[in-house]
């Protein structure tokens, strides 16, 4: 792939990416979330159009402009979330699309052939005639590995292979990997856990805002400076100064020995008035399972949480909003956001008994007041309130999140991944905007995969691992090294 | 934030306000055009017998029951749900009330609102019944109300014995086949406005209310658009979704009524024809998305009136029921197939 550009509208998603591929090899693929990487995949896979640059496949040039068109030059796409149909079995997965028949009918012996043909090659058993929603995680993973196998995929790519599978699995994966390499195909690996890269990369290439800053050979590539180069100096950037918490700050939130399995194994906290708490750790610590036991957005099995003081026993999110917490979700279009409704009526929704007459009517102009206030403070480029959320950007549409729990009078904050996918001037004003609810009094935890935010934004920071506090590092002893180290449980 | 973006973002703003403006005048527009357009060429074909005042109030008239069904399903649809016990229930009620009206020994306004109230509960229990599997087991609403669908039918019939009850009093006359406003349309040889018409008019006006300006309204475009979201907005999901079932078994309680005061008897068959897909038919070409989050109450009589023109201009032409059958089912597929389009071309645009 050479000189790769792409845009999508206010951001630049990959700048001029230029990477290769060897046949025989595992080339790692790092770089923190929003780096391009999986823009870079999108686009080998034909799921999406380059604006720039051309790829080459065995010195050719390949015109990838569907999915249809990688399969056919042998590229291979393994999806952290798998595509396989859980109601069919591995044989009917695998031959989807392409089933061998005679006429309208399936030749099943033929499919069975073809399926048997690719586990052979990959030399693991799995049972074929099972519905693949009752495999295991790693079951299902081989799956699709034997599926891109059959159909002759010689660039094969994985995205966080590993991310959900056992230690057990993810050497029977990595073995799988071995036989795919000796057989000549190349592997692009996509991983965020660096102390697996040793055992089974053979050059890494770390992106960073959408370029290609560094290819390497594993052996000359420490992981600190895998590290150095993933973070890059953005450290120091953008972020604005955090007013110290005030000595003999109150706590705002307490939590005792929170438990929701299998996500949530005991976790326990407080964050006092005015002071940022961090949560690192990896893609499905736990993170986000804590901060939505927290809100009510799940039900805790056990532990205790007060606010302020008060112990909340919420049986729903409607309990944690009048206990004064406002929950930030992760997922803005499958959780924080109607698209279907204006920005107004995004706004007003949790707290809409404000805005009601003694007529039991909505006050339509009060609700115009408020959303024309919040278009302003926050600076939410729209035509106006009644714009439809679907139709703003990806910062605009989480400004109308924040304007939806700013409107309440919320003293616990917790931000589930503020400024995921959205661009960097948004950014500095959510972090603007997280500065100065802090210093208003409020009570923030921010759960972040990116550890420069993490590390610039958080007074303190919890490091979460298998669902439970791994460590806590204070603002001054956190370094990338050290947290990185904590949350993949590798040897700091 | 340099002057050329600045201007640029003014730009796309004001291009963003001319295309939703345009939107707005092609929908609201386009379709009183349309209505305009469709009633005109009818009168012509109809020699005019169309828009003669007694046959408007004519298709007033027939449309009222299928319009009050309809008010109650649009806000079920919105949610993205579905209610195919609808019809079945205008017959449950039909019978059930006659039966509760001959067993009084009062007459008057107290039987009229003993009577409606009772119906009014009937509908809201078998609503209730209906999204309590839907609401508690996540169970799909098609099945649901498919199910209360035949448990009503056949309740009906069984309460019956299959044949029509009739009203032992007449004090339901009035409500049936009255007229309001008499003196008003004496100018234009008409008895005045049907009082069911009026029963429709003020439902659909209070519907409309509810749905555009409550805060329970909103709560049921949220659920409709986006469930979770409205869950951690601490919306009582569970309440607003069992409330549209109730809504649209009461709705339909009411569609029995004034059809049982218009018989003068409680029906079993009242309500088993196609009355509950002509219901979901006028949502749909109202313009209320069977995906959820999207509709209005006007839109869904317009989508009625639309329905009843049609068989209407189709009996003035004479054109026999088996070939009115077919235009009708072209025309709901031309309705969402426009719909779809003008959609597209909005995106687009």
């Amino acid at each position: 792939m050479r000189g790769i550009g792409k845009s999508f509208p206010g951001v630049r998603a990959l700048n001029g990416v230029t990477f290769d591929l060897r046949a025989g090899e595992v080339h790692a693929l790092v770089g923190e979330n929003g780096a391009g990487k999986s823009t870079l995949m999108k686009i080998l896979a034909g799921a999406q159009p380059a604006d720039t640059g051309e790829i080459l496949i065995d010195g050719q040039a390949a015109h990838i402009d569907s999915p249809r068109a990688a399969e056919n030059l042998g590229v291979g796409m393994i999806y952290q979330e798998f595509n396989l149909v859980p109601a069919l079995n591995a044989i009917d997965n695998i031959v989807l699309g392409s089933e061998p028949g005679r006429g309208p009918f399936i030749d099943e012996s033929a499919a069975r052939a073809r399926a048997a043909a690719a586990f052979a090659e990959l030399g693991i058993t799995i049972p074929l005639n099972v519905e693949t929603s009752r495999l295991s995680v790693a079951q299902q993973q081989t799956i699709e590995i034997a599926k891109v196998l059959s159909r002759r995929a010689r660039i094969i790519v994985m995205d966080e292979p590993t991310a959900a599978l056992t230690d057990r699995e993810i050497d029977a994966l990595f073995a799988i990997i071995q036989t795919l390499k000796s057989k000549g195909a190349g592997i692009i690996y996509i991983s965020h856990r660096l102390e697996e890269l040793p055992r089974i990369a053979d050059r890494i290439t770390v992106l960073r805002d959408g370029q290609a800053i560094e290819t390497r050979a594993i052996a000359e590539f420490p992981p600190d400076e895998i590290v150095r180069a993933m973070v890059g100096r953005r450290l120091e950037s953008h972020f604005p100064d955090l007013p110290p918490v005030p000595s003999g700050a109150p706590v705002m939130l307490s939590v005792r020995g929170l438990l929701n399995p299998p996500m949530v194994n005991g976790v326990s906290f407080e964050v006092r008035r005015g002071e940022i708490v961090g949560l690192a750790g990896l893609v499905g610590a736990g993170r986000t399972e804590i901060v939505r036991a927290i809100a009510g957005a799940d039900i805790p099995k056990s532990g205790e949480i007060s606010v302020d003081g008060k112990p909340l026993h919420a049986r729903g999110p409607a309990d944690g909003i009048t206990a004064g917490i406002a929950l930030i979700t992760e997922d803005r279009k499958a959780q924080g956001l109607v698209l279907g409704l204006s920005i107004r009526e995004n706004i007003t929704l949790a707290h809409l008994s404000q805005f009601v007459n003694r007529d039991l009517l909505v006050n339509r102009a009060k609700e115009d007041r408020e959303a024309n206030r919040f278009i302003e403070e926050l600076r939410i480029r729209t035509p106006g309130p009644e714009q439809l959320a679907q139709n703003l950007s990806g910062g605009n549409q989480q400004k109308v999140v924040l304007a939806k729990w700013l409107l309440g009078d919320a003293r616990v904050f917790l931000f589930d991944e503020p400024t995921r996918g959205i661009d960097i001037g948004a950014k500095a004003e959510i972090y603007n905007l997280m500065v100065k609810l802090a210093e208003n009094g409020a009570a923030i935890v921010m759960v972040s995969s990116e550890l420069p935010e993490v590390l610039g934004m958080s007074h303190r920071i919890l490091v979460i691992k298998d669902g439970t506090i791994a460590r806590e590092f204070s603002r001054e002893q956190a370094s990338p090294d050290a947290v990185i180290a904590a949350a993949t449980g590798a040897a700091a | 934030m340099n002057a050329g973006i600045q201007a640029e973002l003014t730009q796309n703003v004001k291009e963003e306000k001319a295309k939703q403006t345009r939107a707005y005048w092609l929908r609201v527009g386009g379709a009183i055009a349309l209505l305009v357009i469709i009633a005109l060429l009818i009168n012509v074909a109809a020699k005019g017998a169309f828009l003669e005042p007694a046959n408007i109030i004519r298709v007033l008239r027939q449309i009222t029951y299928g319009c009050i069904l309809a008010v109650g399903e649009t806000f079920v649809i919105i949610t993205a749900g579905i209610d195919l016990s609808v019809g079945s229930l205008i017959s449950l009620s039909g019978v059930v009330m006659a039966m509760f009206a001959n067993s009084l020994h009062i007459g008057g306004f107290p039987l009229i609102a003993a009577t409606l109230c009772v119906g009014l509960a009937l509908g809201a229990a078998a609503g209730f019944v209906n999204a309590v599997p839907v609401v508690k087991l996540n169970l799909p609403p098609f099945i649901t109300t498919l199910a209360m669908m035949l448990m009503a039918e056949g309740l009906s019939f069984k309460l019956s014995h299959g044949r029509p009850v009739p009203l032992e009093s007449t004090d339901f006359q009035n409500t049936g086949i009255g007229f309001f406003l008499g003196p008003l349309f004496s100018s234009l040889h008409l008895p005045g406005l049907p009082i069911p018409v009026i029963w429709m008019l003020v439902i659909v006006v209070a519907a409309s209310i509810l749905l555009m300006r409550t805060r329970f309204g909103r709560y049921v475009f949220a659920l409709g658009g986006n469930e979770e979201a409205a869950r951690l907005a601490g919306v009582n999901v569970t309440r607003v979704k069992t409330l549209v079932y109730v809504i649209s078994g009461m709705c339909a309680a009411v569609a029995g009524f004034l059809l049982m005061a218009l018989f003068s008897s409680g029906s079993p068959q009242t309500g088993t024809g196609d009355e509950m897909l002509e219901a979901i038919a006028a949502v749909v070409v109202g313009g209320t998305s069977l995906m959820g989050g999207r509709g209005t109450i006007v839109g869904t009589f317009f989508g009625a009136l639309l329905i009843g023109m049609l068989y209407n201009v189709m009996n003035l032409l004479g054109i026999e029921s088996y070939t009115q059958k077919i235009v009708l089912g072209a025309v709901i597929l031309l309705a969402v197939v426009v719909d779809e389009l003008r959609k597209r071309y909005l995106r687009r645009a």
